[in-house]
């Protein structure tokens, strides 16, 4: 191994080899999805985003949520995804095709969110719980996410957009607490996921 | 092109003392600059993951703004270390050994210094896009294109300077440490880009940005750091040593198969994900393979030292990446353990993997860098370290607290995915058997600071060629007047 070729030509191919493979070919064959039309509803499935919920999708990068938070349901025989309640069915490729970055997540200091939007409908809750977590959730280490909110003096009436807080976060008397754009934004893609939609490759399972 | 050829500095006498000073001195400014920013960095990355860690311990801490979030510090922490401190670190260790190995005074320093220049503004401005919100939340790739772009030019340069040394080396042997760094500076760059362009700047589709995202943090870690780390321990230990490395068919043997099975590895941070069955399988039969490599370097590093552990005592340099090596023995069988689908169910999505994450980036590739830093910083500076007690010091902070990081992640990791993995269990009483182990962490995380503190002190006292001048090299002992039985220059 004295020549500069040898290991440079070697040293090429191994790694082309992986890039073919996990790069090339998944780019080919995952990254070149359609949505899906129902026939019979006309539904089109994933659903394309708001574009509050695109805004809302960069506020979730922006903070960070990946660093706690997966958004996958594994296989059954993959850990208690399914039993938990977290999805009806696995996700699939084609559940993420319009998600940019897809936050699959490596980490579940916090649920998993596939389809929080879903189990937590309500965007009071959300603001709520973004605002105090662990008032919310007792025994959460989730942090606040206050600074996406501001405390506000109330001019007239109370905004109709300001949230309902619990002690002690709850403002003095004569303020309140609104969300800003980038929390209205987060929680418009919080909203939006949902993927209990049934695709060609994932059929929903019957609802028991 | 015998059977064990021995180390180059053994096989050339005519190559004398005053010949390595001269290489030595040429290497000065830009090893320096890498090395003086990567401390640096190290310190602030430090700051950052006890930042993180005390979080995760008290969420209140220091919530009330976006800045120090604990989704941003986290990243910050991650990529002040690996582009900060350890991508730094080990380009100077590279390009003091690729001068030393081609046995020729490093030529163009002034592509390294642009280099050093590019990367350092890379780095600040990523961190900096981190905590102000830019982060892309794509792990290992959170820096935003403006400072991925400062880090691509930089590294460009580096790669270009490495072929034109490689061109102008001296005739003869090219020694395993050189082959590790020709591999690693031909595939980082072209990992960086492909990952960067297809997540960052040109975005693929979602379904596939998993694979091409772990694709690349594997790599990062296999391709570009582990070849440095080795390249590191196969120069230093036999150098410290003076003995030639135990076999050259066992390093052929190691390095082939790293470079076939580590680029495959990356899939198996997706087990049970929306992905292909085939792609993960292939992910962890690649990651099971990776045994051969593994076991190969470490019989060959073992057979190296044996009989000479002694030298254990009074060695920094030896202490230190011996340190390294054996954890790169641990930490990659952990790894090719927890690629096995049956134990990645428990350990997946728990601090399991950061507990990995650390006993690789850290206890292997930080340690033998700490340990080729003591090697290479007075030969170049001119000056020896001022202090066996703060190396001293130094070693144990840093070894006790990654020894007790590493074990309090698992243990908190492994009854973390136990608890995940059983529905009747509540996901909140899932965070319960964690944070006693968390907080344990925290603690590790003090030392580890302390640690890096009295690093920082030793280097800059060293820089500023503080104390009397010592003669002899500063080993473990010597402030005592001992002497070790025999000594390498």
């Amino acid at each position: 191994m004295n020549k500069m070729p040898v290991i440079i030509i070697g040293a090429f191919l191994t790694f082309l080899s992986s890039w073919i493979g996990l790069v090339a070919y998944p780019y080919l064959q995952l990254g070149r999805y359609t949505p899906f039309t129902a026939e019979d509803t006309g539904d089109i499935n994933p659903p394309p985003l708001s574009g509050m919920a695109v805004m809302g999708q960069r506020a979730y990068a922006s903070s960070g949520c990946i660093y706690c938070h997966s958004q996958q349901v594994r296989q059954a025989g993959y850990g208690s995804d399914l039993e938990r309640g977290w999805g009806a069915r696995p996700t699939v490729a084609r559940d993420y095709m319009r998600e940019n970055p897809a936050f699959l997540g490596t980490m579940r200091t916090g649920p998993d969110l596939t389809n929080i939007g879903a189990r937590q409908p309500s965007a009071m809750w959300h603001h709520q719980h973004l605002y105090q977590p662990t008032v919310v959730s007792p025994g959460s280490i989730m942090p606040s996410y206050r600074y996406l909110y501001r405390l506000q003096k109330i001019e007239g009436q109370r905004s109709a957009n300001a949230i309902d807080l619990l002690p002690p976060d709850n403002p003095p008397d004569g303020y309140e607490v609104v969300p800003t754009y980038e929390a209205e934004a987060l929680v418009a893609y919080l909203l939006s996921l949902n993927r209990n939609y049934p695709l060609p490759e994932a059929p929903e399972p019957p609802q028991q | 092109m015998s059977a064990t050829p021995a180390h180059p500095s053994t096989t050339t006498p005519e190559m004398d003392k005053a010949e390595r000073a001269l290489i030595d001195e040429s290497t000065r400014i830009p090893v320096l600059l890498f090395f003086g920013s990567a401390v640096f960095w190290l310190l602030v990355g430090t700051l950052f993951a006890l930042l993180a860690s005390f979080k995760m311990n008290a969420p209140h801490f220091l919530d009330q703004w976006g800045w120090l979030t604990f989704g941003r510090v986290r990243p910050a922490h991650l990529n002040a270390v690996a582009y900060g401190w350890a991508a730094p670190a080990g380009i100077g260790v590279a390009l003091w050994l690729m001068a030393r190995l081609c046995r020729t005074p490093l030529r163009h320093s002034k592509l390294l210094i642009c280099a050093a220049l590019f990367w350092n503004i890379g780095i600040l401005l990523g961190i900096f896009g981190i905590l102000s919100g830019d982060g892309r939340s794509i792990e290992w790739l959170e820096f935003p294109n403006y400072a991925s772009l400062m880090l691509f030019v930089a590294f460009g340069l580096i790669a270009v300077w490495a072929v034109i040394m490689f061109r102008f080396r001296q005739p003869g042997h090219v020694y395993v440490s050189q082959w590790y760094l020709l591999a690693a500076f031909l595939w980082f760059p072209w990992l960086y880009s492909t990952a960067n362009i297809l997540l960052n700047f040109e975005p693929i589709q979602g379904g596939a940005q998993g694979a091409v995202n772990w694709w690349y943090g594997h790599n990062a870690l296999g391709l570009w750091f582990t070849p440095i780390g080795l390249a590191a321990a196969y120069y230093f230990i036999p150098k410290v040593i003076g003995r030639p490395i135990h076999s050259y068919y066992l390093s052929i043997l190691g390095f082939w198969s790293l470079a076939l099975f580590y680029s495959w590895n990356g899939m198996h941070h997706l087990i049970g994900g929306p992905f292909p069955a085939w792609m993960v399988s292939a992910s962890v039969v690649a990651s099971v393979m990776m045994f051969i490599p593994v076991i190969t370097t470490a019989i060959n590093h073992h057979m190296t030292v044996r009989g000479n552990f002694g030298a254990l005592k009074w060695s920094p340099t030896l202490r230190f990446t011996v340190f390294g090596a054996m954890c790169y023995t641990l930490s990659s069988v952990q790894g090719s353990l927890m690629a096995i689908p049956s134990l990645n169910k428990v350990t997946h999505f728990t601090h399991y993997t950061v507990g990995h994450a650390h006993l690789g980036l850290y206890a292997f590739f930080t340690m033998i860098m700490f340990g080729s830093m003591y090697y290479i910083t007075p030969r170049i500076v001119g000056w020896e370290w001022p202090s066996a007690r703060l190396i001293r010091w130094h070693f144990w902070l840093v070894a006790i607290g990654i020894g007790v990081m590493v074990v309090a992640l698992t243990i908190g990791g492994i009854l973390q995915g136990i608890a995940l993995l059983d529905p009747g269990i509540t996901f909140m009483a899932t965070l319960d058997y964690t944070k006693p182990w968390l907080l344990l962490r925290s603690g590790s995380g003090i030392l580890l600071t302390a640690g890096h503190i009295v690093f920082a002190v030793s280097f800059t006292l060293l820089l500023l060629k503080a104390g009397s001048k010592r003669t002899e090299p500063t080993l473990f002992g010597s402030d005592q007047g001992r002497k070790p039985e025999s000594l390498v220059p």
